[in-house]
């Protein structure tokens, strides 16, 4: 430990700890906006300057390190006026579009002008010229109401290994873009909104298709069918004042039910469905000599940074689409069919925690009724607007059930949206099945649990070793790719998914600010939700799903039949670096 | 190869005899023709003017005895291209091809030096005095720049006469490192890049700091970037080996064995000789493995900036050399425990290092007894402005500035008075005349709210309007900000654009202190060194010249007669003859009248561009 005296006060902090977790740690808040830990520590916003004895200048809490008597002061008239300084000329240069900006009332600068009292037009002057980025299937940069903090250009490059965005231009022209100029759509972006929920600011947002979704439900030659995905119950109630962590599965079937769609489903229901085909894929592979490892593609980022960079591992992909489109393809097959739907009515919606959702509906291969499998494809936080604006009591709302058939999920289904969930889930239906269908089987895998970025366990299946690997977060995928190429390592089994710790942490979920997301791991907090939820849940395996296994009897046969094929299934090219 | 003391001092000795002309000037029948190569003497056309006279002295059949020697930079640029003649030293000042076959017939074939193309200042009626003697030389110290225009810096052979290489085989065979740190250390060497932090302090702590380092490196900052500033060029362009030889005695001293150079890719010269001298080392030996046969082995690379400013910051520097993006990064970490490439790294300029040589050489006690208390050795500096002598000059730290100013900068052109001398470069500040006696030094210029940064210094006269050279600075750094911090990328454009207002004749004295607040700001706030020290030349010039920034702002008037928005170009009537002859020379047709009556300037029209009032005769038109 570390002896240090904050604001005149004797404190205490872990040797390496910054002025500003050594501050926290006194219950002293310095307020941050560049810092997002583990992904940007720049010193560039200098919101958290505070003065040290001694010090030249000011410095900056976020990265500087303290040291055995440092005395820090935090509050100072200097430091104060410095910060309403700061804020002040962001200000300036920001488009203060606040009334309306998206972000309002969940903006960090918007909260630390609030806070700190700034006049907003004190400094006058040009602000930096910027064009609007429209050209992406799934979000919209408007720079200007950007304030360089580079949190989206470190969540791309470091998180995410991509680095398709940073700065460009210098000094007061400086501009978060891609190279050359290049929209975001020409480039290898892989949509997966880290850097949306990154951003501290209205910069970047998803883009909001909840007025095709109100199109849609108020035509009434529309027959509209909602999913909802696992790892969105676990954060939507954070847009109404839950605490992250909360589970609100029920009061989002009720305002979903509420907001006027026909059927409430659960994207549960494919996620089971995934399993009985991706488990016996597996199976398939193992048995008849096919390219193992075998990799999950439930995740579309994960899948476009696959074509995108290791096109030679698309052989090694599942060919299983992933649970949202499962769902619309039989959603505009089955159910359309079993219930006299024509499927060119049918306008199939699904809640994602996830931005590529957005991209992956437009993919190729992916209209198993010969119309689009899914139609529009919304966020959490979408979602979460489209109630505030219609004036659902989302707090007051009841706990409300799914409808049937495509509603119902097993304990396996809600753990997707955790990083180490698919492998969970798809060990626990091949285990069943290989051993025999005995009671007894192994319910729980807990190695592959947890927030780290690269997950390892061999398990003992039938007397065969099983090496699995679990990745999220694209950097840790590289990585483990990697390894697997240079034949530093072996699995038989991978899951990765785009974003770090899985969906509950997607890009498209409910923003926490930096403050949160600097002292709580909200991967975590949500993953519990989910683990919950399956412990709660009387099926815990996905082939005893009710309704999957009606769906066989009635419509495909058997996992991977060839009808199983023609719906379920997808594809996958290589695709250039840029245009 | 150079292997042994021995093998070098036989170089020594056989390139002493080639040098022996120039270094000692003695007369053995032979002259040396000393042409400037550096960037300003080869822009204006030196390198024809050694074609040319290699053409004429062939003609002439003097080719054995005349040597034609391209070298760095003398200095006294505001007289290029300069050619100097050896063992006599005459002064041939901007010289021309025109001039050549004269030269060669009467000064080189006859004997005779043509006085009428010599350096006004070195003939007095039939004496001529050398190089060394003139005003603008007599009272340098050059130690940095002492091979700068004596030796070929193409040729390594001419560095080894001048005891190159003599001081890294003198540490590599008996000097400890803990030995090189203190004689640093005791010297007083300071950096020369600007912040003036003791270099042999620098040296041990990348020493020391991290034991068990499984690399370490060695950086040269050449990224000269100061408006106006050019001594690094002229040691790279004219004693490269100095700067090779140095970072080698450095990494000995650390315990690096790879070096890289920074240089800005806009030196080209610079990089071409610096590159021939890393060659010529590394084919002598003396940069690679095993240097003078001991375990020391060391490299050296060169790494082309793009021109950014920034990145003559050390950790924005380091970025660049990395590959990424040049800003700064936060400190600590500091270069000498987490630099280049995350490893221990030593980085200091090539002033600096040109200095390393010979104080290993001479002694620490040598370069201790030159300059003030604090400030030891010497200080090249690029003088520049309204000046006689424009050019690079080496004096002792201590030297006063008038003394830079008036003697060997021979003053101030057209009898203009002195306002102000800017030191610093684009983070200093303004010295008013009341400090003309002061000592430079770098705690000295700190004091007065100035700072002796890479030693750019420009002179201003009362025709200058001090509110607009802190514009001009200003402009230059909002243009060179990286746009990583908050307080630059916007505090310096809204630093810019306050100035603008008072410029136009705009602000009001609120403006005034609003600007100085977010000096202060920005000076306490900013993350790199440039950003803290970018409000500098309007601190100082608010702090002497605030009369002038008053004037701007509540009299609407420009005293230096500099800001236009402030300007009105009115013609007198009773002066004007009505010659018509302004009318006809106004660019934008601004002025009309009868012949023989007074003229009258369209205000609306007007650019305030002054053609008008250099064409009158009769003095008729203002500016006011």
């Amino acid at each position: 430990m570390v002896n240090i005296k904050i604001n005149g006060i004797d404190c205490q902090a872990p040797k390496g700890s910054t002025i500003l977790e050594a501050c926290r740690l006194a219950g002293i808040r310095i307020p941050t906006l560049c810092y997002l830990k583990d992904i940007n520590a720049i010193g560039a916003c200098r919101i958290c300057v505070v003065e040290v004895k001694g010090a030249r200048s000011l410095v900056a809490a976020c990265v500087y390190p303290i040291n055995e008597g440092m005395e820090v002061f935090t509050n100072t008239p200097k430091v104060v006026e410095s910060r309403r300084t700061t804020l002040e000329l962001l200000l300036s240069n920001h488009k203060r579009e606040c009334l309306s900006c998206v972000r309002s009332g969940n903006c960090e600068l918007q909260a630390l002008a609030n806070e700190y009292g700034v006049d907003e037009t004190y400094f006058e002057g040009e602000k930096t010229p910027s064009d609007i980025d429209d050209s992406a299937a799934h979000m919209i940069r408007d720079n200007s109401k950007c304030i360089s903090c580079r949190r989206c250009a470190a969540a791309c490059a470091k998180t995410q290994g991509i680095g398709v965005i940073g700065a460009n231009e210098r000094g007061f022209a400086t501009e978060i873009t891609c190279a050359f100029d290049m929209g975001l759509a020409d480039t290898a972006c892989v949509s997966c909104g880290q850097c949306i929920t990154a951003c501290p600011v209205g910069a970047l947002t998803e883009k909001d298709d909840t007025q095709k979704v109100l199109d849609a439900i108020a035509d009434p030659d529309k027959y509209v069918v909602v999913q909802a995905a696992p790892a969105v119950r676990a954060s939507l109630g954070e847009a109404f004042g839950y605490p992250v962590g909360t589970n609100v599965e029920g009061k989002m079937i009720a305002a979903l039910r509420r907001l006027g769609f026909d059927k409430v489903f659960d994207t549960n229901f494919s996620a089971d469905l995934t399993i009985m085909e991706e488990a016996n894929e597996f199976l398939g592979r193992v048995q008849n000599n096919g390219v193992l490892p075998m990799i999950t593609s439930c995740s579309p980022g994960w899948i476009r940074y696959c074509e995108n960079y290791f096109p030679e591992f698309i052989p090694n992909l599942s060919s299983c689409k992933s649970p949202q489109q499962m769902f619309g393809a039989v959603t505009k097959t089955y159910f359309a069919e079993k219930n006299g739907i024509d499927p060119k009515k049918i306008v199939s919606v699904s809640v994602m925690p996830c931005t590529a959702k957005k991209f992956e509906l437009g993919r190729d291969d992916q209209a198993a009724a010969g119309v689009p499998d899914v139609d529009i494809s919304i966020t959490t936080r979408e979602l979460a607007r489209m109630i505030k604006q219609a004036g659902i009591m989302f707090n007051n709302l009841p706990d409300e059930k799914c409808d049937s058939p495509l509603g119902t999920g097993t304990g396996a289904a809600v753990i997707f949206g955790a990083t180490g969930g698919v492998m969970e889930a798809a060990l626990r239906t091949a285990v069943w099945t290989l051993e025999g269908k005995k009671d007894g089987t192994p319910i729980e895998f807990k190695d592959v649990r947890g927030v780290e970025g690269i997950k390892e366990a061999t398990y003992n299946v039938a007397g065969m070793e099983v090496k699995v690997a679990v990745a999220s977060g694209l950097a840790n995928a590289k990585a483990l790719l990697k390894k697997v190429k240079a034949g530093e390592a072996n699995y038989h089994f991978i899951e990765i998914m785009g974003c770090p710790g899985g969906c509950v942490n997607g890009g498209g979920q409910i923003i926490q600010p930096a403050e949160v997301r600097n002292f709580t791991d909200i991967r975590a907090d949500r993953a519990k939700v989910l683990y919950s939820i399956d412990e709660a849940n009387t099926l815990r395996f996905s082939h005893d799903n009710p309704d999957v296994q009606a769906l066989y009897k009635e419509f495909l046969g058997e996992p991977n039949s060839h009808k199983a094929h023609e719906i379920l299934h997808t594809s996958y090219k290589a695709q250039k670096l840029s245009k | 190869m150079i292997k042994t003391i021995a093998e070098l001092n036989a170089v020594k000795e056989q390139a002493a005899e080639v040098v022996k002309t120039r270094v000692d000037c003695v007369d053995n029948g032979i002259k040396d023709v000393l042409i400037c190569g550096g960037t300003g003497c080869d822009s204006s056309g030196s390198k024809k003017i050694v074609e040319c006279l290699k053409e004429e002295i062939a003609k002439a059949g003097l080719q054995d005895k005349v040597n034609v020697i391209t070298t760095g930079c003398f200095g006294l640029c505001a007289r290029g291209p300069i050619m100097i003649v050896y063992p006599e030293g005459s002064f041939y000042a901007h010289a021309s091809v025109d001039r050549i076959p004269e030269i060669v017939e009467e000064h080189l074939k006859n004997g005779n030096p043509v006085k009428k193309y010599l350096y006004e200042e070195t003939v007095d009626g039939d004496t001529i005095k050398s190089l060394n003697e003139t005003a603008f030389y007599a009272k340098q110290n050059r130690v940095a720049l002492r091979n700068c225009g004596v030796i070929d810096p193409e040729n390594i052979n001419e560095y080894i006469a001048r005891d190159g290489y003599q001081a890294l085989y003198k540490v590599l065979t008996s000097m400890s490192q803990d030995d090189v740190v203190n004689c640093i250390l005791d010297s007083g060497l300071r950096g020369r890049g600007g912040a003036g932090f003791p270099t042999g302090r620098k040296w041990q702590l990348a020493k020391d700091l991290v034991k068990d380092a499984d690399q370490k490196y060695v950086c040269c900052n050449a990224d000269e970037g100061d408006p106006g500033a050019f001594m690094d060029r002229s040691v790279l362009e004219g004693d490269p080996h100095a700067l090779i030889e140095a970072m080698a005695i450095a990494g000995y001293t650390i315990g690096a064995n790879q070096g890289y150079v920074y240089v800005r890719a806009e030196y080209p010269i610079a990089v071409r000789r610096l590159q021939k001298a890393i060659d010529q080392a590394e084919e002598q030996g003396l940069l690679g493995d095993n240097i003078f046969g001991t375990d020391f082995s060391f490299r050296l690379g060169l790494r082309l900036g793009a021109g950014a400013f920034v990145c003559g910051e050390e950790t924005a520097l380091m970025t660049s050399i990395e590959g990424n993006r040049g800003e700064p990064r936060p400190r600590p970490p500091f270069p000498a425990v987490k630099g280049l490439f995350d490893k221990p790294t030593v980085l200091n300029n090539v002033e600096t290092y040109a200095n390393i040589p010979q104080i290993i050489l001479n002694g620490a006690a040598w370069h201790a007894a030159m300059g003030t208390e604090k400030s030891k050795g010497t200080k090249v500096f690029a003088v520049g402005g309204k000046i006689n002598n424009t050019g690079l000059v080496e004096v002792p730290m201590g030297t006063t500035l008038r003394t830079v100013i008036e003697e060997i900068g021979g003053g101030i052109p057209n009898g203009k008075k002195f306002k102000a001398a800017q030191t610093g470069g684009p983070s200093g500040g303004c010295i008013p005349p009341e400090h003309m006696d002061i000592e430079i030094d770098y705690d000295n210029l700190i004091a007065i709210g100035s700072m002796m940064g890479s030693g750019g210094l420009i002179v201003m006269d009362e025709d200058n309007c001090m509110v607009d050279i802190a514009k001009f600075f200003l402009e230059f750094t909002v243009d060179e900000s990286c746009g990583k911090c908050t307080p630059c990328r916007i505090g310096t454009k809204r630093m810019y654009e306050m100035l603008e207002k008072i410029t136009q004749g705009k602000a009001t004295m609120e403006d005034l202190d609003k600007l100085e607040k977010l000096c202060y700001y920005i000076k306490d706030n900013a993350l790199c060194g440039l950003g803290q020290t970018a409000p500098n030349p309007v601190l100082s010039t608010l702090r002497y010249f605030k009369d002038e920034y008053i004037a701007h702002v509540q009299d609407k008037t420009c005293p230096a007669g500099v800001c236009k928005d402030l300007l009105k170009v009115t013609i007198i009537a009773d002066k004007c003859k009505g010659c018509s002859l302004c009318s006809k020379k106004c660019p934008v047709g601004a002025i009309s009248g009868e012949i023989k009556s007074p003229f009258v300037i369209d205000q609306d029209k007007c650019i305030k561009c002054g053609v008008c009032i250099d064409t009158c005769k009769f003095k008729a038109i203002v500016k006011a």
